[in-house]
């Protein structure tokens, strides 16, 4: 089977003719890799060995009592190596790229845990690596540009538009534009041309295959409801994948930022209009010119004004429900998680959290429902408490 | 024919003289003096691009022109109308990213353009297998959808493109973004050769070209030679747009000695 290049109309890969053969390339050396049996072994056996998957799938009692029910089970992807499920995909790129005989990684960031993933895995393979990131975004994840340093992996700073993502993305993408032959360029969400939409899902994908088997083995049936948050979309995808054909509601949230009326928020399916943004066709926020508008939110990986085009389908095809939660939202929820869990969520996580905080009510006690933690909230401490007023 | 091929075939130069700028660069009233420099300087043709604020087949020196040409509201209908003023002395290209064309309507976007007189439109981010509604719209109102070819091109990929193009093939000098550089690429006469066995279509070259000895490399095996960046960077360092016009004059008319 080909690897999938369109979701509905949604996909497709808008870019210069300089990087199709690559994309040709790398969409080859995947469809032959993919269900190869050395590849599959080493793929598993550094998710095992080094990630540390299985993740487990913990059932949040105090959370659950607090809120009155439904039974809620956290996918704990914030215990994976490095601190959140951005490694899933990092570690299997960089496997392809070690296999395509690629000598440099490239790649975009914006809270920086795509950048420190990518920085890792190439760390792991011994290739040098240059992570782009908008210079906003390196002075708010401080901590994560000191381990990417530490990794071995340069940081370039980006300075032009939005100094954001979306301009890390327009700049990673120029290097590779110009250095195509010899880089390979690991895309952090199920974002860009094809194939990466398809291919960063699929290495995301283990977060829903084993939460289905461990809920099936803790509550002997399928979840009501999964809940991930949705920047680009990365481990929502991951997470709904292994589901799609259950009988299963599923909810993506995204950032509404100040409101959604406010105008500053990333709520790119909500409020964005069908458009071409980083080489495929998906929901996007633009002005009515097809301009680009800078997103906002509280959480530097949710601060994007695009989607992954598998996304805008699934919202389309009324298979998975988009909605939007505040950034003073997540932060109670992050407050709230962290006091009655013990677990301090990302940012980007307490977006899901702070859904299910608002929506417990729609469920039985005995529903049950799984939110994907996606990362863990030590990167946030310091923006977090600037905001709750902990700290100056 | 189309215009723009009949006017490759018929020219009596070595290569056809393409600048670039930025509509609404530095102002909309500037720009139109630096267009005006374009044809004082010999331009066959002129390249004119519609500001997006995520240009990423652009290096520095488009990106800055589009973001200051975007900050102060430059619209796709402000470049149209620009063209439209230009189109009767000069065959007018247009450079448009494809979301901007997607926005205004696929459809509705060429028939503007073909209203305002344009000839070709560029849409650096559409490669010929999303472009197959956008080359029909373009032929269907006798606007040339001009297809770019890179370096990286394999001979399969030159030929299908060959296949849709009319008017000219963009000839990607690098692999890279747009932006002056010191040398073209030692594969360049390799890579056009390439593309001449595929195709009858004229082959203008472009990324990169900055200085005429790189335009005389260029017309030895091209039809066409496109500057850019250096022609922006002049206007950028120029003391007032007069001073950066003079410039531009100069420097073209060296550029067309180069190409007789």
């Amino acid at each position: 089977m080909t690897i999938q290049s369109r979701f509905g109309p949604y996909g497709g890969r808008y870019v210069p003719e300089t990087v199709i053969p690559a994309l040709d390339e790398l969409a080859a050396a995947y469809e032959r890799l993919k269900d190869d049996s050395g590849f599959r072994a080493e793929l598993n056996s550094l998710l095992k060995d080094f990630v540390g998957r299985p993740t487990p799938l913990y059932f949040a009692g105090r959370l659950t009592a607090k809120l009155g029910g439904p039974r809620i089970y956290l996918k704990r992807e914030d215990l994976c190596h490095t601190g959140a499920h951005k490694i899933n995909n990092t570690v299997g790129q960089l496997l392809l790229a070690a296999e395509m005989g690629k000598k440099r990684i490239i790649a975009e960031t914006g809270a920086g845990q795509h950048g420190v993933a990518t920085a890792t895995a190439a760390a792991l393979f011994g290739i040098p690596c240059a992570i782009y990131m908008g210079i906003k975004d390196i002075a708010r994840q401080e901590l994560n540009v000191v381990r990417m340093k530490l990794l071995g992996a340069e940081v370039v700073p980006v300075s032009s538009g939005s100094q954001t993502l979306k301009d890390a993305m327009n700049d990673a993408i120029r290097d590779w534009v110009g250095n195509v032959e010899h880089t390979y360029y690991v895309i952090g969400s199920v974002a860009g041309p094809a194939p990466y939409p398809a291919l960063v899902r699929d290495f995301q994908s283990v977060i829903g295959r084993e939460a289905r088997q461990q809920v099936l083995e803790s509550e002997g049936r399928l979840p009501d409801e999964l809940v991930a948050c949705v920047g680009g979309g990365s481990n929502a995808m991951g997470l709904f994948a292994a589901f799609l054909d259950d009988q299963v509601s599923m909810t993506g949230v995204e950032a509404a930022g100040e409101g959604l009326d406010s105008g500053k928020h990333g709520a790119s399916i909500e409020r964005g209009q069908r458009g071409v943004l980083h080489g495929s066709m998906s929901y996007i926020l633009q002005d009515a010119y097809g301009q680009i508008i800078e997103a906002h939110s509280i959480s530097a990986g949710l601060d994007y004004p695009g989607v992954g085009p598998e996304h805008s389908w699934l919202h389309d095809e009324g298979r998975v429900r988009y909605d939007s939660v505040t950034d003073a939202e997540a932060l109670a929820a992050f407050t709230l998680l962290s006091e009655t869990e013990g677990i301090i969520p990302a940012l980007e996580s307490a977006h899901a959290i702070a859904w299910i905080v608002k929506h417990a009510g729609d469920y039985g006690k005995d529903g049950v429902v799984i939110v994907n933690l996606s990362g863990r909230g030590d990167k946030d401490v310091h923006q977090a408490a600037r905001a709750l007023g902990i700290m100056e | 024919m189309s215009r723009l091929e009949e006017l490759f075939k018929g020219r009596s130069k070595k290569a056809l003289l393409m600048p670039y700028t930025t509509g609404g660069y530095p102002t909309v009233k500037d720009c139109r003096q630096v267009l005006e420099a374009f044809i004082a300087g010999g331009a066959d043709m002129i390249e004119l691009g519609v500001p997006f604020s995520d240009p990423l087949a652009d290096g520095p020196v488009v990106q800055a022109s589009t973001q200051q040409a975007l900050d102060q509201g430059v619209t796709p209908d402000d470049v149209l109308q620009l063209a439209s003023e230009f189109a009767s002395r000069v065959p007018v290209v247009l450079m448009i990213y494809y979301n901007c064309v997607f926005a205004y309507g696929q459809d509705r976007f060429v028939e503007a353009a073909a209203a305002a007189g344009v000839d070709g439109l560029i849409v650096p981010d559409l490669p010929v297998d999303e472009g197959e509604e956008f080359i029909e719209a373009c032929r269907a109102r006798g606007v040339d959808a001009i297809l770019l070819v890179a370096p990286t091109s394999p001979d399969e990929r030159i030929k299908l493109i060959a296949g849709s193009a009319s008017g000219f093939i963009y000839c990607v000098s690098v692999a890279g973004v747009t932006g002056a550089r010191t040398s073209l690429s030692e594969q360049l006469p390799d890579f056009l050769g390439r593309v001449r066995a595929r195709t009858d279509v004229p082959l203008a070259v472009g990324f990169g070209v900055s200085t005429s000895e790189h335009a005389a490399e260029v017309a030895r095996f091209a039809d066409g030679v496109i500057i850019g960046s250096r022609l922006i960077s002049m206007v950028d360092e120029a003391p007032d747009i007069g001073d950066g016009c003079r410039k531009i004059v100069k420097f073209l008319k060296e550029v067309n000695e180069v190409l007789k």
